[in-house]
C-alpha cells in the first residue's frame, strides 16, 4: 500500500463518517475534516516530491507502486507521481476544499450530496495518482457517475437535461476511450497496461493512426473540445455550485491530463502527423468558445463558454508537441481551474441572493455586496489575463511556447488563438459592467445578505491561490517544464 | 543604487496596505499614507537622478545600470521573463515625472476627493497605478514592460470607473480597456516576433547594436513581409494603442469620466506617453532594422496630431479639450521619434521628443489640475457655464495662462523649448512635415487660448453659489507644477538624455524659433479676438463651415465606426450568429443523436406490451420455428 | 390399422397412447394459457402443462429405462415444487385483486412505463 493512494483512502473514509454521521454538524465536521486532510497531503506531497527530485531522482515518475489485482488480464492497481501529477492533486485539494464551504448549507440532503461529491473525488484523486491504463480508466469512470445524480438531484433550471447530455457525453466519450485503451494494449504487445511500460514499445504506426484519435478525442470531449463541447454549458447551467466547481474545475482538467499522458506520450508519432487536424479543432474552440461568450445572458452560460475557449487554449497547446507550449498547457490547467472555481463559486453565491442570473436583471451589486463584487472582478482580471494573477502567467507560456512552431500553420493559428485574450476581455468587462456597476435593476436587489464566513473562506482560498500561482510561478513551472520532458523525448524518437 | 527598488516597491505596499485596510478607520488616513509614500518616493526618485546623473557618466556616456533583477520564470532555454530595475537616462527622468506628478496628484486629491464615497478605494488605485507605471519604466526587458503595461491599463480601467454608479464611466472604463487591450494584442504578437528571432526578451542585449543579436531575422519573412517590419510594426501598434494614436484614439476622450487627478496622472502625463517611451526604449532597434515602420510611426504621429488639434478646436466639454490636446500632443513626440536618427544631431529628433515628454507631462498635468479646480468650483465640464472666472480665482487663473503659454510655445516657458527641438527635427526631416507641424503647433496655440479666454474671460455665466479659489492643498500643486513649467525650459536636457547617451548640446535653432513663435503669437491673437469678449466671429465661422465644424465636433466619426464595428459585425454578425451556430446545428446535432436513440425505442418500445400471453405467444412461435429450421435442416 | 388395434388389446398400454394424452393436455394448457384472460385460468393452464410434462417423465422412465427411477423422482419432485408454486401465485393473485379488485391478465400493465 503506497502512500499516495492516501488520496483514494480519504474521501473513501470521509463516505464512511458520513454514513454514520448523524445532523448537520457532523456531516459539516467529516467533510470540512476530509478537505483539510487533503489539502495537507497534497501540500506535503508536493514538499515530498520536491525534495526527491533536489536530491536528484531522474525516474519518470517517482513514488510508484505497483499491485497485481486480476492477473489473467494483466490488469494492475498502480500508482506514481510526477511534476503535472502533483500540480494537478494541490489544484484538486483546493477546489474539493474550497466546494465543501461554498455548499456548507446544502440544501435539501446533505449527507448524500456530500456522499456523492466524495465519490467524485475518489474518481479525480485517483485519475491524477494512476500510471496503469485501467486503473486511470476506472477512476475516471468513478468521476463521471456521481456527476449525473449531483446535477440530477441537486441541480437548478432544466436539470435532468443537463445531468443526461452530460453524462451521456462524457460516456460517449469515454466508450471512445475504451477502445482506444484497449487498442493501445493490444497493439503494443505489453505485457501490462501500466504507461511506463508501455512507452517503451512501438506501437505500429498504422494502429497508432487510428487509436490517436479515438484517444484524443475521448479525453478531449471531457476537455470541452469543439465540437463536442455543448454538454458544458447546460450541464454547467444546471448543476450545483460545488458541482461546476469541481466539474470545471478538476474534472475538465482530466481531459487534458489524458491527452498529454496517454494520447500524445503512447503515440508519438500518430502525434506528430494528426496533430493538424486537432491543431484546427482546439484553434476553433479557443476562439468560438470566447465569441459565443460574448452574446450569452446567462452567467453560468458565459463561464460556461469561456471554460471552453480556456480549456481549448490547453488542448491547443498540447498539440504544440513543445516543452513551453506544453508547460503552458499544465499551468493553463492549473489557472483555468483555480479561477473558473471561483468564478463558478462567486455565481452560486450570487444566485443564492439576487434568484437570477440573467446578467440583464441585474446591476450595481457592487454597492450591495462589495465582497462578491470585489472577488468578481479579480476572478474576471485573472480570466483576462492580468499579470499576478494565474491567466497572465498561463497564456504567455503558451503564446511564447507555440510561438516556437516556425511554419505559417502554426504561426497563424497562434495569432488567432492570441486573439482570445482582447475577446475574453469583451465579455468579462460587460458582465462585470452590467452585473456590478450602473443602478441597482431590481429593487429585491437592494437590502442582500453580505458574505457569511463559509463564503469568505472558499473565496479568499481560490482569491490567494490564484494570485501565489500568478506572483510566484518559477518554482511551479520549473516544476512542470521537468515533467514535460520525458513526453518531449518520447516524441523526438 | 539598491534604494531604487523601494520606489516601486513602496506604492505596491501601499495599495496592499490601503486596499486591505479596514473601511471603518477614517478616509483621511488612506489620503495621508497615499500622499507620505508618494513623497518619500519622489524624495528617492530625486537622490537616484542626482546620483544617476552626476556620477555613472563614464568617457562621456551614461551607462546602463541594473541594481537588481530576478528571474520570474522562464519560458525556454533563452527566454526567461526578468524582475528588475535597469536606470538609464529615460527611465530615470521618467521616475522623476511619474513621481512629481503622482505626488502633486496625491496632494490635490487629498482636496479634491474630499468627502467622496470610496476615497480610500481610490487612493489604493491611485497606489497601484504608481507601482504599475514604475515597474513599466525601469523595465529590463520587454516582457516586463509588458506585464506591467497591463497592470497600467487595468489601473486606468479601475479609475476610469471610479465613479461606477455612472454608466457612462462605466462604458468609458470598458472601451478604454478594450480598445488598449486591442492594442496590445499587437504588443505581444510583436514581441512574439521579435523574440523568437533574437532569442532574448532583453533591453539590453537587443538595444547594445550587435548585430549578431539579429543575424537570425535577415531574409526571413512572414506573409510577404519581413519579421523585423513585423514585429516592431506590431510593438508599435501596442505604443499607438496607449498613447491613443489614430485611430486607437478614441478612449482617450471618453476617459475624461474618471475623476480630474486621475486625468492628470494617467490620461495626461504618464501612461499615455507609455507608447512614446515604448519605441524610445527600442529606437536603436527601429532605427537600424526597421526604418520603414519609424517612418510610419513619424506619419501616424502627424496625422494624429493634426487630427485631434481640429477636433481640440470646436469640442465645448474643456476635459475633452485637454484630451484632445494630449493626444495631440503625443503625436508630437511621435513624429520627433519617427523623423529622428541616431547620434548626436541625428538624434535631436529623440532628445527633442523626450524633453517634450518631460515638460508636456509637467505642464498638462497643471492644466488639468486648474480644469479640475475650475469644475471644482463651477460644478461642470462644459465651457458655456464658466466665463470671467479670473476674479475668483486668481491663483488658478495664472497658473492655467503659464501653462497655456508653455503649450503654446512661448518662450521662456518651457514648452516652447521642447516644441522648438521637435520642430528643428521635422525641418531637417523634410520641410514638409516641418510646415505641418508648425501648422499645428499654432492650431495649439489657438484652442488653448480659446479655452483659457473661455474658462476666465468672456461673459460671466450666473452660478447658483459664487465660484471661490481652491484650497491650499489644491494650489499647492498648481503653483508648484507653475514654477516647474516655468524653469524646465532652461535645463540643458541634451545633456542628460541623447538617443546614444552621450552629450549634445542643443542650439536654438533662430529661424524655425522664429517661425514657431510667430505662428503662435498670430494664433493667440486670433482667439484673443474671438474669444476674450462675446463676439460673434466664432458662431459665424461654424456656420461658414457648418460641415467641416459638425464633423469635427462629432469628432469626425470615428466613433460611430466603431460602434458600428462591434456592435454590428462583432456582436451582430459573428458572436450572435456563433452563438446560434452552437445552439441550433451543433448542440442540435448531439441532441438529435439523443433524439434519434428516443424514436427508435419508442418504435421498438411496443414490443414490451407488458402482456404475459402475448410474450408467451410469441415465445411460442419463435420455438416452433426453432423446432421447424432444425427439423428442416436436419 | 389391424396392428395398431391388435396392438392396443395385447399389450397392457402402447407409449404412444400415453404420450398423446400428455400431447393433448400440454396444447390444452398452451391454448388455455394464452387464449384465457383470467388469471387463475391461465394458473389452471399452467398446471396441466406441468402434469402433461411429469406424465412424459414418468411414461419415459417405465418404457425405456425400467430399471431406473429417477423419472418417477423427478415427477414427484416436479409436482411438489408445483403445489408450493400454485400457493404462492394464488397468493400473488390474492392481493393483485385486492388491489386492483380484478384478475383480468390484459389489465395488468402497470409495470410496462
Amino acid at each position: 500500500m503506497n502512500f499516495l493512494s492516501l488520496f483514494v483512502l480519504i474521501p473513501a473514509l470521509m463516505m464512511m463518517g458520513l454514513f454514520v454521521s448523524k445532523n448537520r454538524k457532523q456531516i459539516q465536521f467529516v467533510m470540512a475534516t476530509g478537505a483539510i486532510l487533503l489539502v495537507i497531503m497534497s501540500a506535503a506531497v508536493t514538499y515530498m516530491y520536491l525534495t526527491e527530485r533536489a536530491a536528484g531522482n531522474l525516474a519518470t515518475m517517482l513514488f510508484t507502486a505497483d499491485t497485481v489485482w486480476y492477473a489473467p488480464f494483466n490488469i494492475h492497481y498502480s500508482v506514481g507521481i510526477d511534476g503535472i501529477s502533483v500540480a494537478m492533486l494541490l489544484l484538486s485539494s483546493i477546489i474539493v476544499f474550497t466546494g465543501v464551504f461554498a455548499s456548507w448549507k446544502i440544501d435539501p440532503l446533505p449527507k448524500e450530496f456530500f456522499l456523492w461529491y466524495s465519490l467524485l473525488s475518489i474518481g479525480v484523486y485517483g485519475f491524477f495518482i494512476s500510471v496503469d491504463l485501467f486503473t486511470m480508466f476506472m477512476y475516471y469512470e468513478i468521476a463521471l457517475i456521481p456527476m449525473y445524480l449531483l446535477i440530477g438531484v441537486w441541480g437548478s433550471g432544466k436539470k435532468e437535461y443537463g445531468a443526461m447530455k452530460l453524462t451521456l457525453m462524457l460516456m460517449g466519450g469515454s466508450a471512445l476511450l475504451l477502445v482506444g485503451i484497449l487498442g493501445i494494449y493490444y497493439q503494443s504487445g505489453a505485457t501490462s497496461m501500466n504507461i511506463l511500460e508501455i512507452c517503451k514499445t512501438n506501437i505500429p504506426i498504422q494502429a497508432q493512426y487510428y487509436l490517436f484519435p479515438l484517444t484524443f478525442m475521448g479525453f478531449g470531449v471531457l476537455g470541452a473540445m469543439f465540437p463536442f463541447h455543448t454538454w458544458s454549458p447546460d450541464g454547467h447551467a444546471s448543476a450545483p455550485t460545488a458541482v461546476s466547481m469541481l466539474h470545471a474545475g478538476v474534472l475538465m482538467k482530466l481531459g487534458g491530463y489524458g491527452c498529454f499522458r496517454v494520447a500524445i506520450y503512447l503515440m508519438p508519432q500518430a502525434a506528430h502527423e494528426l496533430s493538424w487536424i486537432f491543431l484546427i479543432l482546439t484553434g476553433i474552440s479557443v476562439v468560438y468558445g470566447a465569441f459565443s461568450a460574448i452574446v450569452q445572458t446567462d452567467l453560468k452560460y458565459i463561464n460556461a463558454y469561456s471554460s471552453v475557449s480556456h480549456c481549448g487554449l490547453v488542448l491547443f497547446a498540447i498539440l504544440m508537441l513543445n516543452q513551453t507550449a506544453m508547460t503552458g498547457a499544465v499551468m493553463q490547467m492549473l489557472s483555468h481551474g483555480l479561477m473558473t472555481a471561483l468564478f463558478f463559486a462567486l455565481i452560486g453565491m450570487i444566485y443564492g441572493r439576487t434568484h437570477t442570473r440573467l446578467i440583464t436583471e441585474m446591476g450595481g451589486l457592487m454597492k450591495i455586496i462589495p465582497f462578491f463584487g470585489v472577488s468578481y472582478v479579480i476572478a474576471g482580471l485573472a480570466s483576462l489575463g492580468l499579470p499576478s494573477l494565474s491567466g497572465f502567467v498561463a497564456e504567455m507560456t503558451i503564446f511564447v511556447g507555440s510561438f516556437q512552431e516556425t511554419d505559417t500553420f502554426h504561426r497563424v493559428l497562434t495569432i488567432v488563438a492570441c486573439t482570445s485574450i482582447v475577446i475574453t476581455a469583451v465579455y468579462i468587462l460587460r458582465v462585470v459592467g452590467k452585473i456590478l456597476y450602473g443602478a441597482v435593476q431590481d429593487k429585491h436587489h437592494e437590502h442582500l445578505d453580505p458574505a457569511t464566513w463559509y463564503e469568505r473562506l472558499s473565496v479568499v482560498t481560490l482569491i490567494v491561490a490564484i494570485f501565489a500561482v500568478g506572483s510566484a510561478p518559477f518554482w511551479i513551472s520549473s516544476m512542470i517544464s521537468d515533467s514535460v520532458m520525458p513526453v518531449i523525448t518520447q516524441l523526438a524518437k | 543604487m539598491q534604494y531604487t527598488l523601494l520606489i516601486v516597491l513602496l506604492p505596491l505596499i501601499s495599495f496592499i496596505v490601503l486596499g486591505l485596510m479596514d473601511s471603518k478607520w477614517k478616509p483621511q488616513v488612506a489620503g495621508i499614507i497615499g500622499a507620505t509614500v508618494l513623497g518619500i518616493i519622489t524624495l528617492l526618485s530625486y537622490i537616484t537622478a542626482f546620483e544617476y546623473f552626476s556620477f555613472h557618466k563614464i568617457n562621456g556616456v551614461y551607462e546602463k545600470l541594473i541594481p537588481m533583477h530576478v528571474e520570474w520564470i522562464r519560458f525556454t532555454q533563452y527566454l526567461h521573463i526578468d524582475l528588475g530595475i535597469l536606470l538609464d537616462p529615460i527611465s530615470v527622468m521618467m521616475l522623476v515625472v511619474i513621481t512629481t506628478v503622482s505626488l502633486m496628484v496625491n496632494i490635490y486629491s487629498l482636496s479634491y476627493m474630499h468627502g467622496e464615497k470610496g476615497f480610500q478605494r481610490y487612493y489604493a488605485f491611485l497606489s497601484l497605478f504608481t507601482f504599475s507605471m514604475l515597474g513599466l519604466v525601469v523595465a529590463t526587458n520587454i516582457f516586463q514592460m509588458y506585464l506591467f503595461w497591463e497592470l497600467v491599463g487595468v489601473s486606468s480601467y479601475l479609475l476610469i470607473g471610479f465613479y461606477y454608479t455612472k454608466p457612462s464611466a462605466v462604458a468609458a472604463s470598458k472601451k478604454a480597456f478594450i480598445v488598449t487591450r486591442f492594442a496590445d494584442l499587437g504588443f505581444l504578437v510583436g514581441i512574439l516576433f521579435l523574440s523568437f528571432y533574437t532569442k532574448t526578451f532583453d533591453f539590453g542585449v537587443l538595444t547594445s547594436g550587435n548585430a549578431s543579436v539579429f543575424a537570425s531575422t535577415t531574409g526571413v519573412s512572414f506573409m510577404g513581409l519581413s519579421v523585423m517590419s513585423w514585429a516592431m510594426g506590431l510593438i508599435f501598434i501596442g505604443g499607438a494603442g496607449k498613447s491613443a494614436m489614430f485611430p486607437l484614439h478614441i478612449w482617450l476622450p471618453d476617459a475624461m469620466e474618471g475623476p480630474t487627478p486621475v486625468s492628470a496622472l494617467i490620461h495626461a502625463a504618464t501612461m499615455v506617453v507609455a507608447g512614446v517611451y515604448l519605441v524610445a526604449r527600442l529606437f536603436p532597434v527601429y532605427e537600424v532594422y526597421a526604418p520603414d515602420v519609424l517612418h510610419g510611426i513619424a506619419y501616424v504621429g502627424a496625422f494624429t496630431s493634426l487630427f485631434a488639434a481640429v477636433i481640440a478646436c470646436v469640442q465645448t466639454d474643456i476635459k475633452r479639450v485637454l484630451a484632445f490636446s494630449t493626444i495631440s500632443q503625443i503625436g508630437f513626440m511621435m513624429v520627433a521619434l519617427g523623423v529622428s536618427g541616431y547620434g548626436s544631431h541625428e538624434g535631436l529628433g529623440y532628445m527633442a521628443s523626450m524633453f517634450h515628454l518631460f515638460t508636456h507631462a509637467m505642464f498638462k498635468a497643471l492644466l488639468f489640475l486648474g480644469a479640475g479646480s475650475v469644475i471644482h468650483a463651477v460644478h461642470s465640464n462644459e465651457m458655456n457655464h464658466m466665463g470671467g472666472l479670473r476674479k475668483y480665482m486668481p491663483i488658478t487663473n495664472w497658473t492655467f495662462l503659464i501653462a497655456c503659454l508653455a503649450i503654446a510655445g512661448i518662450p521662456p516657458f518651457s514648452g516652447f523649448f521642447s516644441k522648438d527641438e521637435i520642430l528643428s527635427a521635422c525641418y531637417e526631416f523634410s520641410p514638409y512635415m516641418g510646415g505641418v507641424m508648425t501648422f499645428i503647433a499654432g492650431l495649439t496655440a489657438f484652442y488653448m487660448f480659446r479655452l483659457y479666454f473661455n474658462i476666465f474671460w468672456g461673459k460671466e455665466h450666473k452660478h447658483a453659489h459664487t465660484p471661490h479659489e481652491s484650497p491650499f492643498a489644491m494650489a499647492f500643486p498648481l503653483v508648484f507644477l507653475a514654477c516647474v513649467t516655468v524653469v524646465a525650459g532652461f535645463i540643458p536636457f541634451g545633456h542628460f538624455v541623447t538617443s546614444d547617451l552621450a552629450n549634445y548640446d542643443i542650439h536654438l535653432d533662430y529661424t524655425v524659433a522664429g517661425i514657431s513663435v510667430g505662428v503662435a503669437i498670430l494664433s493667440i491673437a486670433l482667439a484673443t479676438i474671438m474669444y476674450r469678449k462675446e463676439s460673434e466671429v466664432p458662431k459665424k465661422l461654424a456656420t461658414t463651415f457648418a460641415g467641416l465644424h459638425k464633423a469635427a465636433s462629432s469628432r469626425f466619426y470615428v466613433d460611430e465606426v466603431y460602434i458600428f464595428i462591434t456592435k454590428k459585425i462583432i456582436f451582430n454578425l459573428i458572436s450572435t450568429p456563433i452563438a446560434w451556430f452552437d445552439r441550433h446545428i451543433i448542440d442540435a446535432t448531439m441532441d438529435g443523436f439523443g433524439g434519434v436513440t428516443q424514436w427508435t425505442s419508442s418504435r421498438i418500445k411496443s414490443f414490451q406490451s407488458g402482456q404475459v400471453q402475448q410474450y408467451a405467444y410469441v415465445f411460442l412461435l419463435g420455438t416452433l420455428f426453432i423446432a421447424a429450421l432444425v427439423y428442416f435442416i436436419h | 390399422m389391424g396392428d395398431l388395434f391388435i396392438n392396443f388389446f395385447s399389450n397392457p398400454v402402447p407409449m404412444e397412447a400415453y404420450l398423446g394424452v400428455s400431447l393433448i393436455m400440454f396444447f390444452a394448457g398452451v391454448y388455455g394459457f394464452l387464449s384465457r384472460k383470467s388469471l387463475l385460468m391461465i394458473l389452471v393452464s399452467i398446471e396441466l402443462m406441468l402434469n402433461a410434462a411429469d406424465i412424459n417423465f414418468v411414461v419415459f422412465n417405465r418404457y425405456l429405462y425400467p430399471g431406473q427411477m429417477e423419472g418417477f423422482f423427478f415427477t414427484l419432485f416436479a409436482i411438489a415444487i408445483a403445489a408450493c408454486e400454485t400457493a404462492v401465485a394464488i397468493a400473488i393473485i390474492i392481493n393483485i385483486y385486492r388491489n386492483l379488485t380484478s384478475v383480468e391478465v390484459g389489465e395488468l400493465d402497470e409495470m410496462k412505463e
